[in-house]
């Protein structure tokens, strides 16, 4: 018997998990795919949100403002990179001014630090590639950019370091309410447990639904993105969002932490929950949009596309805590943007929603800290050199784009929860996501693994399940 | 800190073919850079025939041409490491690079040759939509899985693009026992070669679909099917021409990118249509004493002029290592691409340093039948060569004399421009 199971694996279920493992309590994570950050987690915009967009008094103002300013201390401490470059929010004339103006009321009541109005003059002076069509912007220096996956990944390692247990390809097909708590039944039999924490993404109203009367509805809003090449990377240097305003919603522009340029979402509410794909339209809005608060974008440097979904509820507003009429089922469903920058603070919450119902005493050898995937770009080179020497691992690329050695593939496989498919590789060291797109070094990383994990090349995946890379070996067929 | 007079990034048949030649032509001190396990380059993985036929009249497969080379570098005594990775190169020719058993290596070259090759454009590049499941190769990766790890990529595949990789591998696939159901090209005519077309997809009946592009990738996990559509001449598919063909693997042959990383980190201008740095008649780029030769310096289809070009490569390098290269500092002419001409290399000819003779090697942008090649001296037109067919995916060549440019004193510029019979 469980004290708590955490359903899903993404940024919240691992925030609630780590958090969690302060205590002494036995928990359990269910992941359906195969690692952490697979869903909504791995395939959104990577921002730290400043808090001016949520209406005062909400559980999203309130938690992104805490998220926010817990993060800079938690990227310390998990070894996650994180940085501060502040947003712009773009007003493009005269009549978008009392939609900012509210913006920035919204700001100071919800607690946000440092916001600014700027004119014309002193945006161009900040970023010279803002659109010359721009009148004003709301500056918000808390505002910064995250690694989702580093974020994610080191929030459920920590976790695991302190005791919580992870099952992945293990997907929950039925919850039942027993005397002591609940039975979930899963693919990979049937688990009991005193509490369980909803944190399934867009499958979140389906696992609240199995149990409480009072139903909630997650749509998939898919978002669609482009990620430019690293070479476009300094073409701004902070997050630019537009106003919405007569071209409707914009997309927004941002640098990210690895020094690539990113630009999307759209928003379009789909059915599908698996609905990744991205769509002509999507990319064209994309890309069109992108340059109205942007200019001069370097188009021709797109080196990927990809479409994530947000768990978006009916209610627009994070739902967390117990289930109305479902004791010791906590939800923590609905969690769209701003859900990246509020998750350390999702994971208090829960954890403290826990720790009154099941009496948690807090656990003396809590470990705090953990120490990522070595960067050895980071290291002088006599450091470097003598590291190579130390493990000759590191002297050998795999991934050119992105310089990654062989050295930090094998400690991504080798690390607790370590990587178990090209994805899962690429989200911890970053090999395979350069310009090249995994083209030289894919057969390299697949060639590692099947030596690491001791099976076939023919049995590696791109991210588990049926996503074999290979079909099977020459004269097969023949 | 180690010196050697030359230095050569990549161990490719552009690298091998200059290291010989600067070998030969009176330089000791050279060692390549090589990253992968052995010398060759991407030839190692060409494993068709093809090879050699103007270099040595012969037909071979990639790794004997490249073998040809490899073993004048040993019987010639030139120093190589294998398994080591330039990082980076400064604008004074200190070149980082870092390997298993050395560590991280610094070493000072008077001449620099960047012959690093090119590499694949992906699917992001074109921002295909749809899913992004297993089953997406460039036609290069599904090439040295096929025939360097005896790895098959799939059994039912459709190809996007028809360079020259996809044509081949559409044979080898086909060979392999896997149905190669279309090869679909965005372009009104192919990117390839006209005799891999033959050789390649009409021997083995499969269909080439031109002006047709993949407008979708449906399967979540493993690709299941894509999704074709004619384009309009603008490249735009059109609506009501979608036809879903269900593959397991998709192959994409839609390009090919000089990679030049190192040559922008150390300084070295890049040429915007080529994506290869901009390089005078030595082809020696805006940095003095370093050059570029091979696919680093434009996309070759034949290996064969790779070779040929490195020999200038690497016999102008060891000039200039030498001291016995002309003061230069005579007339720079200018060459300016025109009408249906996309680029040419080299871009300068400063005639105190050309030799007895140059070629201007480019590209075309569109089918041209029938049609004169014309270079003209400032408003002279002093070259007009009558081609039957020149197409995008073969590249074309004109010669210039000294003798020829010496009798225009005044010569600024040269315009090579296609021109209608």
């Amino acid at each position: 018997m469980y004290d708590v199971i955490i359903i899903g694996a993404g940024v919240s279920g691992a925030a609630s998990a780590r958090e969690l493992s302060r205590y002494k309590a036995k928990i359990c994570v269910l992941e359906k795919e195969e690692d952490v950050c697979c869903g909504t987690s791995k395939a959104n915009s990577g921002i730290v949100h400043a808090g001016y967009d949520a209406a005062p008094g909400s559980l999203k103002a309130m938690l992104n403002v805490r998220g926010n300013e817990m993060m800079e201390q938690l990227s310390k401490d998990l070894d996650f990179l994180f940085q501060r470059t502040g947003s712009l929010v773009i007003c493009p004339d005269e009549e978008g001014m009392p939609g900012l103006q509210k913006l920035y009321d919204r700001g100071l009541a919800n607690g946000v630090k440092g916001l600014k109005i700027l004119t014309r003059e002193e945006i161009s002076a900040m970023e010279p590639n803002i659109t010359d069509d721009v009148y004003a912007a709301l500056y918000a220096p808390s505002a910064g950019i995250v690694c989702p996956f580093g974020m994610n990944i080191a929030l459920a390692e920590n976790a695991y370091m302190n005791g919580v247990e992870f099952r992945f390809n293990t997907e929950v097909q039925d919850i039942r309410k027993t005397e002591k708590g609940y039975e979930i039944h899963t693919g990979q039999g049937v688990f009991h447990t005193k509490c369980v924490v909803n944190a399934a993404g867009v499958y979140a109203d389906k696992f609240h639904n199995m149990v409480s009367k009072k139903k909630i509805r997650i749509t998939p809003r898919r978002g669609e993105y482009c990620l430019l090449d690293k070479n476009a990377g300094k073409h701004i240097s902070r997050t630019v969002f537009s106003l919405p305003g007569k071209y409707g919603k914009g997309v927004l522009v941002t640098p990210t932490v690895h020094g690539n340029l990113l630009i999307g979402p759209t928003a379009v509410d789909i059915r599908d929950k698996e609905g990744t794909n991205t769509t002509r339209e999507g990319l064209d809005e994309v890309i069109s949009k992108a340059g109205q608060s942007v200019k001069n974008l370097p188009m021709r440097q797109v080196i990927t596309s990809f479409a994530g979904l947000r768990a978006h509820e009916s209610g627009a507003e994070f739902i967390i805590g117990e289930a109305e009429d479902a004791e010791r089922f906590i939800d923590c469903a609905g969690i769209e943007s701003p859900g990246l920058t509020s998750c350390p603070a999702i994971g208090e919450m829960v954890a403290e929603v826990l720790k009154e119902k099941l009496r948690l005493e807090k656990k003396e050898d809590f470990i705090a800290t953990r120490k990522g995937i070595l960067d050895p770009n980071t290291l002088a080179k006599k450091e470097r050199d003598e590291l190579i020497r130390q493990e000759s691992a590191y002297g050998n690329i795999i991934c050119r784009c992105e310089m990654i050695t062989e050295g930090e593939i094998l400690d991504a496989i080798r690390r607790p929860l370590g990587a178990r498919s090209l994805d899962g590789i690429k989200r911890r060291t970053r090999a395979g996501m350069g310009r090249c797109q995994s083209g030289f070094c894919s057969p390299k990383t697949m060639e590692i693994l099947a030596r690491e994990l001791n099976v076939s090349m023919s049995d590696i995946t791109k991210s588990g399940g049926n996503s074999r890379l290979v079909a099977g070996f020459t004269k097969d067929l023949l | 800190m180690k010196n050697y007079d030359i230095v050569i990034i990549g161990g490719g048949p552009a690298g091998l073919a200059a290291a010989v030649s600067a070998k030969r032509n009176g330089i000791d001190s050279i060692l390549i850079l090589e990253r992968d396990k052995e010398l060759g380059g991407i030839l190692n993985q060409c494993i068709h025939n093809g090879f050699g036929l103007h270099m040595f009249r012969e037909e071979l497969t990639g790794p004997e041409y490249a073998q040809r080379f490899i073993d004048q570098v040993n019987a010639l005594g030139i120093a190589y490491c294998l398994n080591t990775m330039v990082m980076d190169i400064s604008h004074e020719k200190v070149v980082t690079a870092m390997n298993r058993t050395d560590g991280l290596l610094e070493i000072r070259a008077k001449a620099v040759i960047l012959a690093m090759g090119c590499r694949e454009r992906s699917r992001g590049a074109l921002n295909i939509p749809g899913y992004r499941p297993a089953g997406i190769y460039s036609a290069g990766t599904a090439q040295r899985l096929v025939n360097m790890e005896g790895l098959m990529p799939g059994r039912e595949i459709v190809i996007l693009g028809s360079g020259d990789i996809g044509l081949i591998m559409a044979r080898r696939m086909t060979l392999e026992g896997a149905k190669v159901k279309v090869v679909a090209e965005l372009m009104p005519y192919s990117g390839g070669l006209k005799r891999n077309i033959v050789q390649c997809l009409d021997d083995y009946g499969i269909p080439l679909k031109l002006s047709h592009t993949v407008v979708d990738i449906n399967g979540k996990e493993r690709i299941e099917s894509v999704t074709l559509a004619e384009v309009d001449a603008t490249g735009k598919p059109v609506p009501g021409t979608e036809e879903e063909y269900s593959c397991d693997t998709l192959l994409l042959s839609v390009g090919l990118i000089p990679e030049n990383e190192l040559s922008s980190g150390m300084g070295v201008q890049l040429n915007n249509v080529t994506s290869g740095p901009d390089v005078n008649e030595s082809l020696e780029t805006n940095i003095e004493g370093v050059f570029a030769c091979g696919n680093v310096l434009h996309v070759h289809d034949l290996v064969d002029f790779v070779s040929e070009e490195a020999k200038t490569a690497g016999k102008n390098a060891a000039a200039y290592v030498k001291g016995e290269r002309s003061a230069g500092g005579g007339r720079e002419i200018r060459l300016k691409p025109m009408d249906g001409v996309r680029y040419t290399v080299p871009i300068s000819i400063d005639t105190a340093r050309m030799s007895e003779d140059l070629t201007v090697r480019f590209r075309v942008g569109a089918v041209f039948r029938d049609c004169y090649v014309s270079a003209y001296f400032d408003g002279e037109r002093a070259v007009h060569t009558k081609r039957r067919i020149m197409a995008p995916g073969e590249m074309e060549e004109i010669r210039l004399t000294k003798e020829q440019l010496l009798k225009y004193p005044d010569l600024k510029a040269i315009t090579v421009k296609i021109e209608e019979a």
